[in-house]
């Protein structure tokens, strides 16, 4: 067995997702099958090959940077609509700090 | 105009201009045919007709005016649910954005609209695009138009099934382990994944950021061709976007294929290939021979491992870039006693069962103690799977082989083992990781009436020589073989 319920369940709490007592089951005996299935990265002789976290190569002038200015998006109003509890400009949360 | 009429790109332009219809009428027609279908195919998740209507007649009055018109004047078309569209409601098939409306386009969508086009709707699909079946919707599952009892493959089954019905002359998908590809191929129509970087992310709300694609599905290649040459380049709001100048296109359709060498690898015809896809297949290579392609037998030795290393690299890029959606800016809240409590009820409620499956494997492969084992051995193997592309491409000009494993099969069939699910994207995700761009197009169909699709993979950033092979065998009656 690859994963139990405590690793479902400590995973879960990780995400920040509550998962039912039937999800966890659930859970754990599917990605016991995909986990398993996995490991046949094992069988690939990986030594000295790099990682590929990026496939676009690039190119000449491109880059990530850009100069820093300051432009109005002026949408705090639409993006406030959407949320649940909003309390403008602000989103409102479940208190954090104890007083 | 009867409701069933297929109208492709050129078809509403000359319409247009020879005042047959007017922009008006062609979108009221097509809100019509929605009207009809959509309550049994279930494609539509949400209609614009405000915007529709208000961009129909922008067009109408340039050509009243007699202005030259642009490249997509009047062209009704249905975007992907998982694209932002400024205040139509965009959800990614999930209740935890059940209505949010974006308070901005997607390049992709902007550009659109600038080139005329109009915006009909969204499309359903798999939530945040997870899934190969559309299945995975909170608001259920599209019907395939070509056989209701089967589904039009996913995640873009929406978008796919929207041309495949007639209710859009084309749709914007997206793809991430082959999410245009595969629908296409079960709806029947021509559906190109772009290389990684060619068309702007902006505004497409990320599943797995290495790898996710926005790129068209339509009626014929010609059309993809057009809709590529108005989507695609450099966008300085999306850093991976690439800077290689874009081909024209459009100009490259109607070239002779004589003297291209297809590679077709042994690896792609292995076991758990449908003997009618591989048929199919078979066909449409012979078509290509015909056509003065030349055949060349090719080995992509890493094939078998690709799955693995999807699942790893995906989830583990989900399981980050879902961590947003967490009941405080947009979407429904679930109250909860703490802060960490409201977040965890939320996610627990808004996400459904793929999508909390893939949140799970992708932050368990990304743990203390586990990273190394599969997160970088992943990455690892993903340079290998993309080394078997470059060095494919050394020796041939495009690689062919089948879209898809298997035809598409009934709703509900396939639904109780996941792991069975993911394996029948191998085909499409060795071109994901390798960031190539890949096109799906009808190779005939099964006895059944189902389409098989045909896929051509060509090197990064040449989709013009995949446009061009796919369009000569389009032409040659391939979807007819």
């Amino acid at each position: 067995m690859k994963i139990s319920r405590e690793d479902v369940l400590k995973v879960a709490a990780l995400a920040n997702l509550e998962l039912s007592d039937a999800e966890v089951d659930n859970f754990r005996g599917q990605l016991d099958d995909i986990l398993t299935y996995v490991d046949k990265l094992n069988e690939v002789d990986t030594s000295g090959v790099e990682p590929l976290t990026q496939v676009v190569a690039a190119c000449e002038g491109d880059t990530a940077l850009r100069e820093d200015v300051i432009v109005r998006s002026d949408i705090i109003t639409e993006v406030l609509q959407g949320a649940p509890d909003p309390e403008a400009p602000y989103f409102r949360v479940p208190r954090v700090i104890e007083k | 105009m009867s409701i069933d009429t297929t109208w492709t790109i050129p078809e509403v332009r000359a319409a247009l201009d020879s005042r047959r219809v007017s922009a008006r009428e062609l979108v009221k027609d097509f809100y019509t045919r929605i009207e009809q279908r959509n309550a049994e195919l279930n494609i539509f998740l949400a209609l614009s007709h405000e915007r529709a209507y208000a961009q129909a007649d922008k067009i109408d009055a340039a050509i009243a005016a007699g202005d030259a018109l642009p490249a997509l004047a009047g062209v009704p078309v249905a975007i992907k649910d998982v694209i932002s569209t400024h205040g139509i409601p965009t959800t990614c098939g999930s209740r935890i954005l059940e209505g949010y409306r974006p308070p901005y386009d997607a390049t992709a969508v902007e550009l659109l609209e600038r080139s005329g086009a109009i915006i009909l709707g969204k499309t359903n699909c798999d939530e945040f695009a997870m899934g190969s079946s559309n299945e995975n919707s909170a608001y259920g599952p599209v019907r395939n138009p070509v056989a209701p009892d089967h589904v039009p493959g996913g995640s873009s089954g929406g978008s796919a099934a929207a041309v495949a019905a007639n209710l859009a002359v084309a749709a914007l998908g997206t793809d991430t382990g082959g999410s245009i590809r595969q629908p296409g191929s079960f709806c029947g129509v021509p559906a190109l994944n772009p290389s990684y970087g060619r068309v702007s992310r902006y505004g497409l709300i990320a599943y797995a950021s290495s790898l996710d694609r926005v790129g068209p599905l339509t009626h014929t290649v010609h059309d993809a061709a057009m809709v590529m040459s108005v989507i695609a380049g450099r966008d300085t709001r999306d850093s991976t976007s690439a800077s290689v100048p874009v081909p024209d296109y459009v100009g490259g359709l109607g070239k002779s294929l004589h003297g291209l060498r297809i590679g077709i690898p042994d690896d792609y015809f292995g076991e758990g290939i449908d003997p009618e896809v591989r048929k199919k297949v078979e066909a449409g290579i012979a078509l290509l021979e015909k056509l003065g392609c030349r055949r060349v037998s090719i080995r992509m030795p890493n094939t078998e491992y690709a799955i693995a290393a999807y699942y790893i690299i995906a989830t583990a890029e989900a399981s980050s870039n879902l961590a947003r959606y967490d009941g405080v800016r947009f979407g429904p809240r679930v109250p909860g006693a703490t802060l960490i409590e409201m977040y965890q009820k939320t996610r627990g409620r808004g996400f459904g069962a793929e999508v909390k499956r893939r949140i799970v494997l992708g932050t368990y492969v990304l743990s203390a103690g586990y990273y190394d084992a599969y997160y970088l051995k992943g990455q690892k193997v993903r340079t290998l799977i993309a080394r078997d592309f470059q060095e494919a491409f050394e020796k041939v000009d495009a690689i062919v082989g089948p879209t898809s494993p298997v035809p598409a099969f009934r709703l509900g069939e396939r639904t109780a083992n996941p792991l069975q699910m993911y394996l029948a994207d191998i085909y499409t995700v060795t071109g994901s990781l390798a960031g190539v761009p890949g096109i799906s197009v009808p190779t005939g169909k099964t006895a059944a009436g189902l389409p098989v699709g045909l896929q051509i993979y060509g090197p990064a950033f040449v989709e013009d020589r995949v446009l061009q092979i796919a369009h000569a065998f389009e032409t040659a009656g391939g979807a007819d073989l």
